[in-house]
């Protein structure tokens, strides 16, 4: 069956939804940070796809961009993580509810 | 050649490379986030390596070289290896609470069945077999390039800022005191 | 008409006046003293020159602005300017004037004396207000504003509870009475349509029963009025317990001039009143004067047997106007200002010499000791008596023969009645005050008061004496009757009641006897009082103001309280329980169901974000 965009856009919307299911569900802080990143990485597969699709290099731009991005989001949110950690002893989700009212 | 594609009766090879990936893609990303067999964080950053390798292959598919490497590069050369260096250093267990999750897996369930249906009702609606167009963005690299450093070349300079910032906050936040 | 200006300038000079003393000069005694002396001096002289202009009949009221127009009603701020109100613009500037010289000495150690001369002043501009009135809705301002005025008189000195009380009774009666003058003048306006006291007569005299089926209870309604101020039964409470304010007070406000208010009232909107509400008020009248008289004849206070004195004389006034006489009620209310003026001031001066002592069973023997105040008391209280050739014989003879014309004989028996039971109180509380033996340690120390307050004294018993030969009663007569009487020589004048009514005057006279001759047997020498041995309960229930007091208090002042207490439960629970509670309890509730949102944990929050992105997505994909 020949692929069409629709194939690209099923499976970024596949893994998307991996992603999300992980940032919901899992309780341990990295696996919800690197469940994120896969949400992130559909999003760049879709973007890529439309590039593709449409005939336009904007798309590919853009994703050069995000993955920048990602990776400094990246190091700024494990520093973020470690100094977390030190303070809490605990890198588990459910201790970090001091914003409960 | 001719027999391969007779083989896979009418499909070409790209089209059965493009199922390989994304099952694979699918697959590792499943492992990720549910892994049955373990909960060690080190595995699921083994699997996401995995997932971006897949990916990567999956934009070679689709003819953006140049993003299939900087993916690998970027994502599974310095971004997961950043993950696995904090993995260590933060010296986790394994969960030791309660396995399975039913707050959870209850509202996961919910907003990914929520999300899903809503998109995949969207992209039903989409008039199908739209063919990819004859590849007239050969050389892709290079006209990435130029792309880059004329149309988007102010994004270009201030994404290289935002590197220094985010250099800098690191560097702010992992310090033991803020002196 | 000459001198235009000049009777705004005596109506706001007071005014200006007060608000001079309360804004600057609260804090010098003497410059507000002179202030408030000086602006109703002042009337009084601009009055003189006035009437001297134009007359006793110059053209009537002059309107200013247009002050309202609602609708149909049209109410312009003028003054009325006729006999009737030039008259009373004389005694109030007149006897004022010597009121408020007076009490330049009698308030001389009070320490609020600033404020008292601008609550003085403030009450002259209240009554003259009354007094020059061109329209009801003037005429119901100054009104109100002179209730105001004795309020703040009453509880000059409301440090004491007794004062404050007393203010508060005497406004919140006098409140009732307005009511039921407010919605006679409503009643009036509503069926005739105009305000103004010249065009309603005019609509009056020329169709008499224009106010049709309600003619009765809008006359009896604005009769409420009168009632009211004029402390006539039912509301005659407050009157005597006013008596907690300063003297000169009590003889400005509660003898000469607020109370008659409601006799100028009656007389100015006579052509209201038709003859079942005439009726109705003669008998009220009556009534009062009876009760007030047998009350005052067991006093034991100098100045309540005064206030006492006056209801009775106010119930005579109130009789007259009820008769169809209002030539004699005015007459009378003229005399009455001057001789009860007089009778309080010197008690005033006696309580003053006593150190405001004020029972008259501790006094005595003051002939010798204060002879200005004992002759100008005699005076006073023979003028009040009725005997001639003083003034109140005049007055109160025009009141009796009044009666004897409308053929009410039980009116004229209760008038000759009261009339000796007035000569009976005043002569026993003259002979217990200035003879026989000092009654207590004060007494032997009392001595002459300084000249500021003896001069009114004489003044007022001057006018006293010859009050009814000096035409006054001829003025109103041409304003009331309309025809001038003929000039009459002075001598003649002496002895015209003789010759026109001699029954009455000889009844008079007879009656005036047989008191003094009670009073001089049972008192003259009496260390303690003779008559509760003779009279038993019935004396009791006199010195027990027939126990009116008591009875409003468990009727009506229970009923309000219960009333009260109604509210204030539903104000408690059904207003502040349930509808602020509601709201309360609701935003409470709320805040707490919202509350539970805020779980801390991130992954909650990531959920309710998905869910909201899904619902947007939904809407804009749909």
């Amino acid at each position: 069956m020949h692929v069409g965009l629709e194939h690209y856009l099923t499976v970024s919307f596949l893994l998307f939804a991996l992603g999300l299911l992980g940032v919901i569900m899992r309780r341990n802080l990295l696996v919800i940070y690197m469940s994120l990143e896969l949400m992130l990485n559909a999003a760049n597969l879709a973007l890529v796809s439309f590039s593709r699709f449409n005939d336009k290099l904007d798309g590919q731009v853009l994703v050069f961009f995000i993955i920048t991005v990602a990776a400094a989001e990246v190091a700024v949110g494990l520093a973020l993580i470690v100094a977390l950690y030190r303070k809490r002893q605990s890198a588990h989700v459910e201790d970090l509810t001091t914003m409960k009212l | 050649m001719e027999a391969i594609n007779n083989l896979l009766g009418g499909s070409t090879v790209p089209d059965v490379l493009f199922y390989v990936f994304a099952a694979l893609t699918l697959l590792c990303g499943v492992l990720v986030v549910a892994n049955p067999f373990s909960r060690n964080p080190v595995t699921s950053a083994m699997f996401l390596v995995l997932t971006i390798i897949s990916m990567a292959g999956l934009f070679v598919l689709l003819h953006a070289f140049f993003l299939a490497a900087v993916q690998i590069i970027v994502y599974a050369g310095a971004v997961i290896v950043l993950f696995l260096f904090v993995i260590m250093l933060l010296d986790l267990k394994e969960e030791q609470r309660r396995k399975i999750n039913l707050f959870g897996a209850v509202t996961g369930l919910i907003s990914v069945g929520a999300i899903l249906t809503i998109s995949l009702k969207a992209l039903g609606s989409m008039p199908t077999g739209t063919d990819s167009p004859a590849p007239t963005l050969e050389g892709g690299t290079a006209a990435l390039g130029k792309l880059l450093f004329t149309q988007y070349v102010l994004p270009f300079e201030v994404v290289s800022i935002l590197l220094l910032v985010a250099m800098v906050g690191v560097i702010l936040l992992s310090k033991k005191d803020l002196k | 008409m000459k001198y235009e200006i000049l009777p705004w300038l005596i109506l706001f000079l007071p005014l200006a006046a007060a608000g001079c003393i309360t804004l600057f000069t609260l804090r010098y005694r003497t410059v507000s003293a002179l202030l408030s002396i000086g602006a109703i001096v002042t009337g009084f002289v601009l009055s003189v020159i006035f009437i001297n202009a134009n007359g006793w009949q110059p053209s009537t009221g002059e309107s200013i602005a247009n002050w309202l127009t609602i609708g149909g009603l049209q109410v312009d701020f003028g003054l009325k300017l006729d006999a009737l109100s030039l008259m009373m613009l004389l005694v109030v500037t007149g006897v004022g004037g010597a009121i408020h010289i007076y009490s330049f000495g009698y308030m001389h150690d009070d320490r609020g004396f600033s404020r008292y001369f601008a609550c003085l002043s403030l009450f002259t501009f209240s009554m003259l207000g009354i007094v020059l009135a061109n329209n009801f809705i003037q005429l119901f301002i100054s009104w109100e504003l002179v209730g105001v005025s004795s309020y703040l008189l009453i509880g000059h000195w409301f440090e004491r509870p007794s004062a404050g009380d007393a203010a508060k009774k005497a406004f919140i009666t006098n409140r009732l009475g307005d009511f039921g003058f407010l919605l006679g003048i409503l009643m009036v306006w509503g069926i005739l349509g105009s305000l103004n006291f010249s065009v309603l007569q005019g609509l009056l005299l020329q169709n008499s029963s224009a106010l049709g089926t309600m003619a009765t209870i809008a006359g009896l309604l604005v009769f409420c009025g009168a009632v009211g101020k004029s402390a006539q039964f039912p509301l005659h409470v407050w009157l005597p317990d006013a008596m907690e304010g300063p003297t000169p007070v009590s003889a400005l406000i509660h003898a000469a001039t607020m109370v008659a208010a409601g006799v100028y009232m009656l007389c100015r909107i006579f052509f209201v009143l038709n003859p079942e509400a005439l009726h109705v008020i003669a008998y009220i009248g009556g009534f009062t004067a009876l009760l007030a008289a047998l009350i005052a004849v067991q006093q034991d206070d100098i100045k309540r047997i005064i206030a006492y004195s006056t209801l009775s004389q106010l119930g005579y006034m109130v009789m007259a106007v009820g008769l169809s006489g209002q030539t004699a009620a005015m007459f009378h209310l003229t005399t009455h200002a001057f001789f009860k003026a007089l009778l309080f001031l010197s008690a005033g001066s006696v309580i003053m010499a006593l150190h405001h002592e004020q029972n008259i069973w501790k006094m005595g023997d003051l002939r010798k000791k204060m002879p200005i105040t004992f002759w100008t008391f005699l005076l006073g209280a023979l003028a009040l008596s009725g005997v001639w050739p003083l003034s109140g014989f005049f007055s109160k003879d025009s009141i009796l023969a009044q009666a004897l014309e409308q053929h009410n004989y039980l009116l004229f028996a209760d008038g000759v009645f009261v009339a000796g039971l007035t000569t009976f109180y005043i002569f026993r509380l003259f002979f217990v005050v200035f003879f026989g033996k000092e009654k207590s340690e004060i007494a032997s120390h009392a001595h002459e008061s300084p000249a500021v307050m003896t001069w009114p004294l004489i003044v007022l018993a001057v006018f006293s004496v010859i009050g009814g030969v000096i035409g006054i009663q001829g003025i109103y007569h041409r304003l009331f009757v309309g025809e001038a009487e003929q000039a009459i020589g002075f001598g003649q004048m002496l002895f015209e009641p003789f010759a026109q009514a001699p029954l009455t005057a000889s009844l008079g006279i007879l009656a005036v006897i047989i008191g003094f001759f009670a009073a001089f047997t049972l008192y003259a020498k009496a260390d303690q009082d003779p008559l509760p041995a003779k009279l038993g309960g019935l004396a009791t229930a006199m010195k027990n103001r027939f126990y009116f007091d008591e009875l409003y208090e468990a009727t009506v002042i229970r009923l309000h309280d219960f009333i009260a207490a109604v509210m204030d439960w539903i104000d408690r629970w059904l207003v502040e329980g349930l509808g602020i509670g509601l709201v309360r309890g609701g935003t409470d509730l709320t805040g707490r169901a919202l509350r539970l949102v805020q779980t801390g944990n991130l992954q909650t929050y990531a959920f309710l974000f998905v869910l909201g992105v899904a619902v947007v997505m939904w809407l804009v994909l749909k």
